[in-house]
């Protein structure tokens, strides 16, 4: 970010927040623990629906509803970017849908492996659509699959968890769907967040859909490579987007600031990651210090970044 | 090794102590009386003191990462500690790692990764050359660290498997002990990773002794479990004598068996 580099101590933190806010406020931080009632399905773009998930874990009062979930509407069908992260909250959002348009629910986007995107696929069955999912999204459900239903059926109870869903139309590189005259072009990346994330471009509009590539305000979660998801963000970058429905944060942000803040973030977690392995400080000692700087820009710092800096000291201290 | 083996201890904790789930904290009776029951049957019965001083652990009160705990153990006394027992008490196969020093070793310091699947003590038990016993123990929340999947396949927890990497840290001039990172490729699948498809849990197949000598010395002996993390990582101490090199031999449940030598002077010239 150019504004940065004739600018003193104030400055950069001036320029930093206009970047991270893109629009909103660093007042939207400390709502963690609204309930998830208050998200509703917002119109943010034409035949764009999305609800905002909450900056909470998942619990029984929100259905583990907490990632930005929602529906592009076509001419011909329905397509669902992110199906909600349970059967219950699948089945509110497919009732979202029915509430605005009796056209067929033809595509489930589960843009990649977490719960909270893909336990809501089941309350799509019925619809017969084909489910999108990167081609390494099916072992990564069979190696984990189970493990996050019993964990989501602990908290939500087996009736409401909902089952695995597996993709029926594999992404490997690239694939387009057209919802009639709607071309949205999906896009399969190398291992970044998880080793299964999918974006979307809605070509019409020009909005991204990054899916958890993009964590705004929520603290991201490190699942796949550090090194990968930052060479996916720039190359996310390259497609020249001007605004973006993030996994988590506000339903549409302005893409370039708040993936400037982002990448932010994933650097220093990689730099001081680095440093503190070559240093000789410990894993059990990195996790209290690696960038404890970024606290004050993310929601649930302290539930994440200590096992975001395990990951990355696992993976770099192999390098 | 005269105390039962480190695998017999998943018979234990599935057919003679059952599973409770402990909400409670720490001090919750049943925690004592399961750590009795374990003791008695690792140990044979042997008398095991209480210690604050000859050996101390450390770990994180709350895991953020349950398949990684880091734990720490340091001794005093000296030369006098023959090896440390790590027990995990709540976990599916609670005797996580016997480690033995041999006249090379350093044991003031060790550190280690491990699985924590549930709220649980975990012990930490010193054992002297004459044979006594001391124990201490530190309390950590967790949860899912055995059942927790290892990556996106089996194939690919798999790749590079045995594949080995050293550092060292400290002069080797100066007299005193190296510090030694070992690190190691491998899954440690610990039996309790469900495939989605066939819905059987994958075998356990985990490193289950890995010796390290100095030249024609033993430094440590460390007999593992499923406890352990995958990609394991020990750091250890040891005082070198001679020129080396270092030599590691790793070997697994599945007949797995890799060595490698490491120049530990060398490499500070």
């Amino acid at each position: 970010m150019p504004a940065r580099a004739d600018s003193g101590t104030g400055r950069i933190v001036a320029s930093r927040r206009e970047a991270m806010i893109g629009g909103l406020c660093l007042c939207c931080l400390p709502t963690v623990g609204r309930a998830a009632a208050s998200f509703a399905m917002e119109e943010v773009g034409p035949g764009i629906f999305i609800r905002r998930g909450p900056h909470e874990e998942a619990t029984p009062e929100n259905n583990d509803g907490i990632a930005n979930i929602g529906f592009i509407v076509g001419r011909d069908g329905v397509l669902v970017t992110e199906s909600g992260g349970s059967l219950a909250d699948g089945q509110w959002l497919r009732a979202e849908i029915r509430k605005r348009t009796d056209k067929p629910i033809r595509h489930v986007v589960l843009t990649h492996g977490h719960p909270d995107h893909c336990f809501g696929a089941g309350a799509f069955a019925e619809d017969r659509p084909s489910f999108i999912g990167h081609h390494r999204l099916r072992p990564l459900l069979d190696a984990r699959g189970d493990y996050y239903r019993s964990r989501l059926a602990d908290i939500l109870g087996d009736d409401r968890a909902g089952s695995v869903v597996y993709p029926t139309q594999e992404v490997a590189g690239g694939a387009e769907i057209d919802l009639g005259g709607r071309i949205l072009r999906v896009t399969a990346h190398g291992a970044a967040h998880t080793v299964s994330d999918l974006s979307m471009l809605d070509t019409q509009t020009g909005v991204l859909f990054p899916a958890d590539l993009l964590f705004v305000t929520r603290t991201p979660s490190l699942d796949g490579s550090l090194l990968g998801w930052l060479k996916e963000a720039h190359m996310l970058g390259a497609i020249g987007a001007a605004r973006a429905v993030p996994g988590h944060g506000p339903a549409m942000v302005e893409f370039a600031p708040a993936m400037a803040e982002l990448t932010r973030y994933l650097s220093v977690l990689r730099d001081e990651t680095r440093k503190a392995i070559a240093g000789g400080t410990p894993i059990e000692e990195a996790v209290n210090t690696v960038a404890d700087s970024q606290r004050g820009n993310w929601a649930l710092f302290d539930d994440y970044n200590g096992r975001n800096v395990t990951q990355a000291y696992k993976e770099l201290e192999w390098e | 090794m005269n105390a039962p083996s480190l695998a017999l201890g998943v018979i234990l904790a599935a057919a003679v102590l059952g599973s409770p789930a402990f909400a409670a904290g720490p001090d919750d009776p049943g925690r004592e009386e399961r750590w009795q029951n374990i003791a008695a049957y690792i140990f044979e019965g042997r008398k095991i003191e209480p210690t604050d001083t000859l050996i101390k652990i450390e770990a994180p009160k709350r895991a953020m990462d349950a398949a990684l705990v880091p734990i720490i153990l340091t001794t005093a006394g000296n030369g006098d500690i023959k090896g440390v027992h790590l027990v995990i008490d709540d976990n599916p196969s609670p005797y996580a790692a016997h480690v033995t020093f041999g006249p090379a070793a350093d044991p003031a310091v060790l550190k280690l990764r491990v699985r924590i699947d549930t709220y649980t003590n975990v012990h930490a038990i010193a054992e002297t050359k004459d044979g006594r016993l001391y124990q201490t123990a530190a309390f950590v929340k967790a949860s899912g660290g055995c059942s927790a999947p290892i990556g996106v396949s089996d194939e690919e927890a798999m790749q590079g498997m045995g594949e080995m990497k050293m550092k060292f840290a400290g002069d080797p001039l100066s007299g005193g002990s190296i510090e030694a990172t070992l690190m190691v490729r491998h899954p440690n699948f610990s039996g309790m990773q469900m495939n989605q498809i066939t819905r059987l849990y994958r075998p356990a197949h985990y490193i289950d002794k890995i010796v390290v000598s100095y030249g024609d010395t033993e430094v440590v002996t460390i007999a593992g479990d499923i406890s352990i993390s995958s990609d394991p990582v020990f750091n250890f101490s040891f005082v070198p004598d001679g020129p080396g090199p270092m030599k590691v031999v790793v070997s697994d449940t599945e007949g797995g068996r890799w060595e490698q030598t490491f120049e530990a002077i060398a490499a500070s010239n």
